[in-house]
């Protein structure tokens, strides 16, 4: 912020146009070279079109999925399995957290399991989740929630762990009981970790759904790209990937909105 | 009226020879080894609507002291007696408690901070929000209700603590050096205040602090602590200024000087042998 202010007064001076909208010129600018040498490199066939594509039919491709309608329900279907996926596992790993930070005997009995499925690569579930809940969402929401699980379950724990003890003394001199005090101490503050581990829990479904439909579906953003893909057709599969890329970034900022909305309270 | 006599009668808090003993917080860890005598065989008492002020020096057990009044520590040996009767495990329900640190929930409006107790408590909403609106009023934070503890500077802060507190019209109050983090003149507006409150409805008061001045300047008597460990009551003094007083202008009278002369000399000494370990 700081530092974006003092560009805006040099700018000022030097040149009369914001530094800001030098920035974004700038940035536009790169993005179109960009474009320009994939599409030169292309067209002149330096880089082999079968591998690499030709921008001009991608951004056709993306345009088509938008007139036919065609990707709403592709995305409709990545949406509510990232949704799924996020609610699922993070109230999971809210009730988990609470319960494994309150109790010392559960964590320390858990403790080496919760370690071990933390570091396996849990992508690699992808398939038995297939093959437990079938192609439709909830193999992808599976593999959401366990890839959720544990941003949220690690936020939690660190969270109840962290409650300032002033504030709990000073809860139970006011009169609460063990039962209001987690309602109203342990379970704010555990939520609002929740909340500040928000863009990277709410990725991780994104990421859980797109994999899962990848690794095998019937419908999905994933499964259009897996299609493209089977019959080596690159230039839809860079379409998906522009798609997947812009609903990622709706997404985060939508989640930046609520973000502001429940965490009203924090100091900026 | 037999009865009636009895019961005021009976100190708001008697401390019959507290000892308290934490195990040391030293590196290796042998069976029993290491422990920490914080306070020594203090036996004590508050009278009911009198206010007590304990000074010491830093580090010597006031607080220990104040926590067990409170029932949030458990005394190695000894007991503390609410009203004539022995606090055995658990909170001290008639007492509230203001701490040094910040206390608030900071994910609370100032409202609904001094709601909380209430709720706790089982009191309806609608009367919850009534009572606490008016203590934040009594309180001088008419208008920041809706304020979140962040947006509030320190000494406001202080002061829903206080509201807080005192909303629950405990029968013993307990501070523990409530104002230390504020800055002299907002300090010298929130002690006036306190003995504002204190004087229309005469609660019996612990306060803890380690400024000599503060003490004399608001209690009835002020009992000084030794520097620790085994922390024990070493002098009392009665203070016998006028009320009501005015902290700031009470400090500038002759009797207050005399008081603060007598009682230093006694504390000096304590506050160099507290200074002497803090060193070591």
């Amino acid at each position: 912020m700081l530092k974006a202010n003092a560009n805006v007064q040099r700018g000022s001076v030097d040149s009369g146009i914001s530094a800001t909208a030098r920035l974004r010129i700038m940035q536009a600018a790169m993005f179109i070279g960009l474009i320009s040498l994939w599409y030169v490199l292309t067209e002149t066939e330096i880089l082999p079109t079968f591998f690499f594509g030709q921008p001009i039919e991608v951004f056709k491709c993306v345009v088509q999925w938008f007139i036919t309608g065609e990707i709403f329900y592709h995305l409709w279907v990545t949406l509510v399995e990232t949704v799924l996926g996020f609610v699922i596992g993070s109230s999971l790993a809210l009730v988990c957290g609470l319960w494994f930070a309150l109790s010392p005997t559960a964590s320390a009995l858990s403790d080496p399991y919760i370690k071990a499925i933390n570091a396996m690569p849990r992508v690699i579930l992808a398939p038995i989740f297939s093959l437990w809940f079938g192609l439709g969402i909830w193999s992808k929401v599976a593999l959401g929630v366990t890839l959720v699980f544990f941003v949220v379950f690690f936020n939690v724990y660190q969270g109840v762990k962290e409650v300032s003890p002033v504030v709990l003394s000073n809860a139970r001199m006011l009169g609460a009981s063990r039962g209001q005090l987690l309602r109203t101490v342990y379970l704010p503050s555990a939520t609002s970790w929740v909340f500040s581990s928000l863009h990277t829990s709410v990725g991780m479904a994104f990421v859980g759904a797109v994999v899962g439909e990848y690794l095998g579906s019937a419908a999905g953003v994933g499964y259009l790209i897996l299609q493209a893909e089977g019959v080596f057709d690159v230039n839809t599969v860079f379409a998906g990937i522009v798609v997947l890329t812009m609903a990622a970034l709706i997404l985060d900022a939508l989640v930046g909105v609520v973000e502001q909305r429940l965490l009203r309270w924090r100091p900026a | 009226m037999a009865d009636a006599i009895a019961i005021q009668s009976a100190p708001a808090i008697a401390f019959k020879g507290i000892t308290c003993c934490f195990p040391k917080a030293t590196g290796k860890r042998r069976a029993g080894a290491e422990v920490y005598t914080a306070v020594k065989d203090v036996s004590l008492e508050i009278r009911e609507g009198e206010f007590v002020s304990v000074v010491g020096p830093t580090g010597c057990g006031k607080s220990t002291l104040l926590n067990v009044a409170a029932g949030l520590i458990a005394p190695t040996s000894g007991t503390a007696e609410i009203f004539g009767a022995p606090l055995r495990g658990g909170i001290n329900r008639d007492a509230g408690y203001m701490f040094q640190a910040e206390s608030l929930m900071a994910w609370r409006t100032a409202l609904q901070n001094v709601m909380v107790g209430l709720e706790y408590r089982g009191v309806s909403a609608a009367e919850a929000r009534e009572r606490a609106i008016s203590w934040l009023a009594k309180v001088g934070l008419a208008g920041f209700e809706d304020r979140y503890p962040h947006q509030l500077s320190g000494g406001m802060r202080k002061r829903v603590s206080l509201a807080q507190m005192l909303v629950l019209d405990p029968r013993i109050v307990l501070l523990d050096e409530p104002f230390s983090a504020l800055d002299a003149q907002t300090r010298v507006l929130m002690e006036n205040e306190l003995l504002g409150l204190w004087a229309a409805n005469q609660k019996s008061v612990l306060f803890i602090t380690h400024d000599l001045e503060e003490a004399i300047s608001m209690s009835d008597r002020v009992v000084v602590l030794s520097a620790g460990p085994a922390a024990h009551p070493i002098a009392e003094f009665e203070i016998d200024l006028p009320r009501p007083r005015d902290v700031s202008e009470i400090r500038l009278t002759e009797q207050f000087l005399k008081l603060h002369h007598e009682i230093w000399s006694v504390m000096k000494e304590e506050v160099l042998k507290g200074y002497a370990q803090s060193k070591r």
